[in-house]
């Protein structure tokens, strides 16, 4: 197998998994967000809980993402970063206020004004990086023409993202990870009125990531590479219906209290679309400049780089199962959490 | 403001502000673990207590460190695509290894933070452990990409295509001996700054067995470490005489070539009259440490173009900052190991406390100092003899605006963190019940 086509898959699988634990965690701060009610302070606490002890973790994916890009496809990365300067700083000042929001607030012995503002830090921050993120994904599907002379991106540092589809890519982001973060939620507390609040919004926010996706689809007009790779591909059929049979599991198990179900089926929904999305976008990494045989870095760089994954992996799985095996190993099993 | 000046103003800033949050994370993990190894052998309840307090401080940087750490690795490209365009599938092995690093260091902090009753306590040791082991094995693969800088190697254009030895690259010739300064300076640092604040705690009266023994492990770990930043230095100091000479001349402000060549101590350079004023010089000083022989002769500046040559003024008042503040460190370290030796109580010495809290930014100082040696001195080039840095700048206009942005944050997180951290610290002077500590600190 081509070495550039093993990292692309490694990057999208990080991608994969960033959307699965990050993304929940970034939903949890829409949820912070929307809390209302008499048990508005019960809902951030559990947030607040599951994220604490993996959040740092689980951001990792991310970085990982970005190295590889800039190890193994520097052109793409150079080009990505330069015509998208604009949405991938604002989706940094996300990062450094939700992170350090959410730290300073759980850390802060005094509780009182100061934990509330970094409360309302966390929580709106947690909105701007899913959306500029989606922003981003969505901005490389097209545009990104290559200057035959100087071999750099031809940009106006504006157009290619502030386009209908990367904008409905970001607000589908965006829903995408409240969803993830409901349903992962419903099994964060014992509070059996917590669970059905969290339930409810797992369905509502499961209805719109449907709402989302359409007009994602309709504003892909504008990427008729995305669009043609989504509608025409030889697969797309059969991702298109194992998708819609993900989402609908997830929804009737959530109605009918299956937690369990319906998590697994939620997760397998998001695997299926960031894995759609990537195969879209195949065989770019932005469209139409940027192929991924044309712009990968010489073998002799991949393969020593697929070397290094393959021993950070043999290191890096049972360390990452052992994070999630002491705080998340079923709470449904238990009767109580003992505090 | 020009552009290529936004984006070296914005590229400093982050580096030195993440600089700060990065070395806790690499150096107190040592401290904490230390403070719950003594608990596990002595049973004294203060130990745990202490590595507890600690572990939240910690928390509050590393989580400060990590978002930052973010910043950089995305602002390479929305800074430099042109460096990173040409470096990235050279460097990409350290950058690879750190990855995976931190994603260690990440895990192993979440379980060592929040698993005080999840986990046994020999995991729990275990966890913290591992958290010094990946923290410094992160600091060490960064590094090694910063050494490449200064001495790129590894790699060769044969017609027109880029070969890479990917470990060569690595293990560049300045790659080691800049990484072991950096880890050394980080632990004195850390062990300085820690040793303050505790020092201050003791000034005002406060539980003395606590602030005496968490002053103890944050004073051995910081004075032993200072002892090790002059070594390490000068075998930095040696291969940048070797590999980067207009470096070391604008590190000591030398501008002709001299036979045993002086060591300077302090000195205002003048760039345009091109001589340095009102400096001590010790014959043959220079000479001896960059090539240990007091008669060799070292390049200076004045054969150098003007356009080639680094800012002499600032590469030299931080190469003087810095080893100012290594002495001091030094000298404060030496005599409080005295004192231990003549079973004198450090605590019982309000002088020598006084001196502590003076000191404890010191480490920090000298690290910042450092790095604007590196970096400063190895302009204008941001790959040595290879690429210059206004070469690597982004074509995005208006970078003032991202500066002014990130700055803008940084204050306040600065502030805020400085805040929390006093908090915790007074917190502290309320004993809780080693073991029956409130929940771990979910919300």
């Amino acid at each position: 197998m081509a070495p550039e086509l093993i990292i692309t898959g490694v990057i999208g699988a990080a991608l994969i998994l960033y959307t699965l634990t990050a993304g929940a965690d970034f939903g949890g701060g829409v949820w912070d967000l929307l809390a209302r009610g008499p048990r508005a302070a019960d809902q951030r606490r559990v947030i607040a809980e599951a994220i604490a002890p993996i959040w740092e973790a689980n951001h990792v994916w991310l970085i990982l993402v970005v190295v590889l890009l800039f190890v193994c496809f520097p052109a793409a990365f150079a080009a990505i970063s330069t015509a998208l300067h604009i949405p991938l700083t604002l989706m940094l000042v996300g990062v450094v206020l939700r992170g350090s929001a959410f730290t300073f607030r759980a850390y802060d012995p005094k509780p009182g004004a100061g934990a509330r503002r970094w409360s309302q830090v966390f929580a709106v921050a947690s909105l701007i990086t899913p959306i500029t993120l989606g922003v981003t994904l969505g901005a490389v599907s097209g545009g990104f023409e290559r200057d035959p002379v100087s071999g750099l991106v031809q940009t106006d540092f504006i157009s290619s993202w502030l386009a209908p589809y990367p904008l409905a890519v970001g607000l589908f982001t965006l829903v995408l990870f409240a969803f993830l973060a409901a349903v992962y939620l419903v099994e964060e507390t014992d509070d059996e009125a917590l669970r059905a609040i969290f339930r409810r919004r797992g369905l509502a926010s499961g209805i719109a990531v449907g709402v989302a996706a359409l007009i994602a689809f309709i504003a892909a007009e504008g990427a008729p590479e995305i669009r043609e790779g989504l509608a025409e591909a030889p697969w797309a059929p059969l991702l298109h219906g194992l998708t819609g049979v993900a989402a609908v599991t997830a929804l009737v198990a959530i109605w009918r209290r299956r937690d369990r179900l319906a998590r697994l089926a939620a997760m397998a929904q998001a695997t299926l679309i960031v894995a759609g999305w990537g195969l879209a976008q195949y065989p770019y990494l932005a469209v139409p400049g940027y192929r991924i045989d044309e712009v990968a870095a010489p073998e002799g760089v991949l393969w020593p780089v697929i070397g290094a994954l393959a021993a950070g992996a043999v290191l890096l799985v049972p360390t990452l199962w052992y994070l999630f095996a002491v705080f998340k190993r079923s709470r449904a099993g238990r009767v109580s959490q003992p505090h | 403001m020009t552009d290529l000046f936004a984006a070296r103003a914005q590229m400093a800033l982050s580096l030195a502000f993440h600089i700060i949050f990065a070395i806790v994370g690499v150096a107190m993990p040592l401290l904490m673990v230390v403070a719950e190894r003594l608990h596990q052998k002595s049973g004294e309840p203060e130990y745990l207590e202490l590595a507890r307090r600690w572990s939240k401080g910690t928390a509050i940087m590393f989580a400060v460190g990590a978002v930052s750490g973010t910043v950089l690795s995305f602002e390479l490209g929305l800074l430099w695509p042109t460096f990173m365009a040409y470096a990235g599938p050279i460097i990409g092995m350290p950058f690879s290894l750190e990855g995976f690093a931190f994603f260690l260091e990440a895990i192993f902090l979440g379980i060592y933070l929040y698993g005080w009753r999840r986990v046994s306590p020999r995991a729990h040791f275990a966890a913290g452990v591992m958290v010094l082991l990946s923290g410094t094995l992160s600091a060490l693969f960064v590094v090694c990409a910063n050494g490449w800088m200064n001495t790129p190697a590894g790699f060769e254009f044969v017609d027109g295509e880029l070969r890479v030895d990917a470990w060569a690259a690595m293990w560049n010739p300045a790659a080691l001996v800049e990484a072991l300064h950096m880890i050394a300076a980080a632990f004195a640092a850390v062990g300085f700054a820690v040793a303050g604040i505790h020092a201050a705690m003791l000034l005002r009266g406060a539980r003395r067995g606590f602030h005496r023994r968490a002053l103890g492990i944050a004073l051995a770990v910081g004075g032993l470490s200072s002892f090790l930043t002059p070594f390490t230095g000068h075998l930095a100091a040696e291969r940048v005489a070797e590999l980067q000479p207009v470096k070391l001349a604008a590190m000591e402000a030398l501008w002709e070539d001299e036979a045993a060549a002086p060591l300077l101590i302090g000195g205002i350079p003048d760039e345009e009259a091109e001589v340095t004023r009102w400096a001590i010089k010790i014959p043959g000083g220079l000479a001896f440490l960059a090539h240990g022989d007091f008669g060799a002769t070292v390049e200076g500046l004045k054969d150098v173009p003007r356009a080639d040559r680094p800012p002499v003024t600032v590469t030299h008042f931080a190469f003087q900052i810095m080893v100012g503040c290594g002495v001091v460190m030094m000298g404060l370290g030496a005599f409080a190991g005295l004192s231990v030796l003549r079973r004198r109580p450090i605590a019982d010495q309000p002088a020598l406390l006084r001196a502590l809290v003076l000191a404890s930014p010191l480490g920090v100082v000298a690290i910042e100092a450092g790095w604007t040696v590196t970096e400063v001195g190895r302009q204008p080039w941001v790959i040595q003899g290879i690429m210059r840095t206004a070469d690597a700048v982004t074509p995005m206009p208006h970078l003032a605006v991202p500066f002014v942005t990130f700055t803008g944050l940084y204050v306040v997180l600065g502030v805020a963190v400085v805040v929390l951290l006093r908090r915790q610290v007074f917190a502290a002077e309320v004993p809780t019940l080693a073991g029956e500590e409130e929940v771990d600190h979910g919300a």
